[in-house]
């Protein structure tokens, strides 16, 4: 094995951020209590300088290093820029929140950090055995972190659900990959991409191998059928992890897909196509009907979460034909919008008056008229209204189906994108129309309000100025 | 090759004995310790098949660490091993069930494993190239470098996970800290009170009574 300084360089980002991970275990233990901040502005700090590598160091084209193990390319480049940037984001958000959970603890930074580690080396998985191991270390840190919240009956509920169906999942993706390397021999994406252009769908194993595959990513991405965690997780969770639960690990899953689906089984494109249509019709059904029946908040945002995975695999059933620029936008700008929405939330949530049901929202833009603002931008953003960025997410990945010839898919979607319309509004009646019954403050810091606000207004803005994040979908996929 | 078999008889019936003592010592502890016998000499076995890595591991794994943990679950539960040994009976037909099977399974595998030699083979060793630890170290620092180090990344995430969601210091909790009962001092315990005397007669000029508080 060569291991000189190229291969130093591409897995840089993730060098810094698993040794600081490992640095500050060590330096935390040498910290007081009141003296946690400085874990804190070092976790945030990894994170950025990270981020700024990866965006650096990006490949000029395709390389596999380190035996195969770790592919460095253009698109995991992008999607690790965004892993990043979003966990710094939930980091920042989440100082207050997790203060008042006596969750500010050095324990969390590390786990955020590896939690991050994992999901980078998902993003360049060039084996499956690295794919596993970035989605274990991901899932299991996250794990963690929800049950950090210890005494809360909700969180333990539902860092156990996520844990057993989250190793349910695990269990059945290992299972589909140990086929796909059964039938094709190899552990290399690239290679097993080369036998399943050979066999395809002659080949049992590998088709059984890629079903397998197929239902344990729809686990972890929370498609309909495999979505009954999502919303009881992200309720239970203590708010600031469900920032990164709702985000950055979908992003994580997505990355996951791109690698496994795309990278690996691709040739088999026409196979799990229709699988993923039959997903994304059933996501788009019951998260956008389920949702309107909720209360909660974050339960709602949940149905929303799983509403989306269906317009996404609306844009990744379409994707063989149409190009994987849709796709990767339009997960890019819900990283953005579930993290800021999750974000204010999260921000809101606190111990005299917590934001539990939308009925908290009432009044918030007498209250607090900014913060009603960039909520109300995140709602129209998630329910798709111009001049939003979600409206153009949906417009190319609607556009991303005509083009494949799946005009019904399209215009189902459009359908449920009506539909879910409707409890995006309700929050904004709410905010805007309804009288303030209790007062509701933020209790994010300064910092936190200015980066949610950044947030907030980068998706208003890339839906009027689309350009710059369709370019850099474009130059993700570029070598797909 | 006579003396490695002499040597591999040795071990082997002392394998067999021990594991034998393993199910009938009548006192738990002395089954672990027959374990951790049966342990080593196993070991040695693998170092007669030439797999010297196999033979560090158990030793290393199951005996360093493994059965002391066993040892110190034995000593902090109370078993009564008269319950543990009453269903005996009811079990033996299922257990003999098992036990057939398992040897002729095992039986079927040597019959049709050929006639390759059972001591000193050089499968194990990878040729005449390199101990297979070596062997094995290649692989894992060169070609699975990377999953190796996460593999150790996802570990230490099970490690902080454990102490993070296990140890915390509550307040409300009475229990003891010996650090702080060696460490007090006589004023944090032993308080000197003024008192007047009551009454005139019985009092000479002296001052303070000592009233002392308990002494831990």
């Amino acid at each position: 094995m060569t291991f000189g300084t190229p291969e130093m360089l591409a897995v840089l980002p993730e060098l810094v951020v698993m040794g600081m991970a490992l640095g500050l275990l060590v330096l935390d233990l040498y910290l007081r209590p009141d003296q946690r901040g400085i874990t804190f502005a070092l976790a945030v700090a990894t994170l950025a300088v990270a981020a700024v590598l990866a965006a650096v160091l990006v490949p000029g084209e395709a390389r596999t290093l380190l035996n195969g193990q770790f592919l460095h390319d253009r698109l995991g480049a992008v999607l690790k820029v965004f892993l990043l940037g979003g966990t710094a984001l939930a980091l920042i958000y989440g100082r207050r929140p997790l203060q008042r959970l006596a969750m500010y603890r050095g324990e969390l930074f590390i786990l955020m950090l590896l939690a991050s580690a994992g999901m980078m080396l998902m993003a360049s998985a060039g084996t499956l055995l690295m794919a596993y191991l970035g989605l274990e270390l991901m899932s299991l840190s996250l794990y963690t972190m929800i049950a950090m919240d210890r005494d809360s009956i909700p969180a333990t509920e539902g860092a156990v659900k996520y844990f057993l169906l989250g190793s349910l999942a695990s269990g059945i993706l290992l299972y589909g990959l140990s086929l796909v390397f059964g039938a094709s021999g190899s552990l290399a994406l690239d290679e097993i991409a080369a036998h399943a252009a050979r066999a395809g769908v002659s080949d049992p194993l590998l088709v059984l191998g890629g079903v397998f595959v197929a239902i344990g990513l729809a686990f972890k991405l929370g498609a309909v059928p495999f979505h009954m965690w999502i919303p009881d997780v992200y309720h239970g969770s203590p708010s600031p992890v469900t920032v990164v639960l709702a985000s950055t690990s979908k992003l994580a899953a997505f990355a996951l897909l791109m690698r496994l689906l795309v990278g690996g089984l691709g040739p088999m494109a026409e196979q799990w196509q229709v699988i993923a249509g039959a997903l994304a019709v059933l996501s788009l059904v019951v998260g956008n009907v389920v949702a309107i029946a909720q209360t909660a908040i974050k339960r709602m945002l949940a149905y929303s979460a799983i509403a989306h995975v269906g317009f996404l695999l609306i844009g990744l059933a379409s994707a063989p034909t149409s190009g994987y620029m849709a796709p990767v936008l339009y997960m890019l700008l819900y990283t953005l919008m579930g993290a800021a929405a999750f974000g204010i939330v999260s921000m809101l949530d606190r111990d005299e008056a917590p934001a539990r049901t939308i009925d908290d929202f009432a009044g918030l833009s007498r209250t607090h008229p900014w913060t009603a603002f960039l909520m109300l931008i995140l709602m129209f953003a998630l329910a798709g209204v111009p001049p939003t960025g979600g409206f153009m997410a949906k417009l190319y990945v609607f556009q991303a189906a005509v083009e494949a010839d799946l005009v019904w898919l399209a215009v189902f979607g459009v359908l449920m994108a009506v539909i879910g319309a409707f409890y995006y509004l309700r929050v904004v009646k709410a905010m805007y129309f309804d009288p303030p019954e209790r007062t509701l403050g933020p209790v994010g810091d300064r910092v936190a309000q200015g980066a949610v606000s950044v947030n907030a207004l980068a998706v208003l803005g890339l839906g009027i100025l689309p350009g710059p994040l369709v370019e850099l979908s474009l130059f993700a996929v570029a070598g797909i | 090759m006579a003396v490695t078999q002499a040597i591999f008889y040795l071990f082997a019936t002392v394998l067999v004995v021990a594991a034998l003592m393993v199910i009938t010592a009548r006192n738990p502890v002395h089954s672990v310790l027959f374990l951790v016998l049966s342990f080593v000499n196993g070991a040695g076995l693998f170092l007669l098949a030439g797999a010297e890595f196999l033979a560090f591991t158990l030793i290393l794994v199951y005996v360093g660490a493994v059965m002391v943990l066993f040892l110190f679950v034995l000593m902090m539960l109370d078993i009564n091993l008269q319950r543990m040994r009453e269903g005996f009976l009811n079990y033996l037909p299922l257990g003999a069930v098992i036990a057939f099977v398992l040897v002729v399974e095992m039986g079927a595998m040597l019959a049709a494993g050929g006639s390759g030699a059972v001591v000193g083979g050089d499968g194990a060793l990878g040729g005449t190239e390199a101990g297979n630890t070596t062997l094995l170290g290649r692989v894992l620092y060169d070609t699975y470098l990377l999953p190796f180090e996460v593999a150790a990344l996802v570990l230490l995430v099970a490690l902080v996970a454990a102490i993070a969601l296990t140890l915390r210091h509550r307040p409300d909790v009475k229990k003891q800290d010996p650090g702080q009962q060696v460490r007090v001092r006589r004023e944090d315990r032993v308080r000197l009170v003024d008192m007047p005397t009551e009454g005139a007669p019985y009092a000479p000029d002296t001052g303070a009574t000592g009233s002392k508080g308990g002494e831990g």
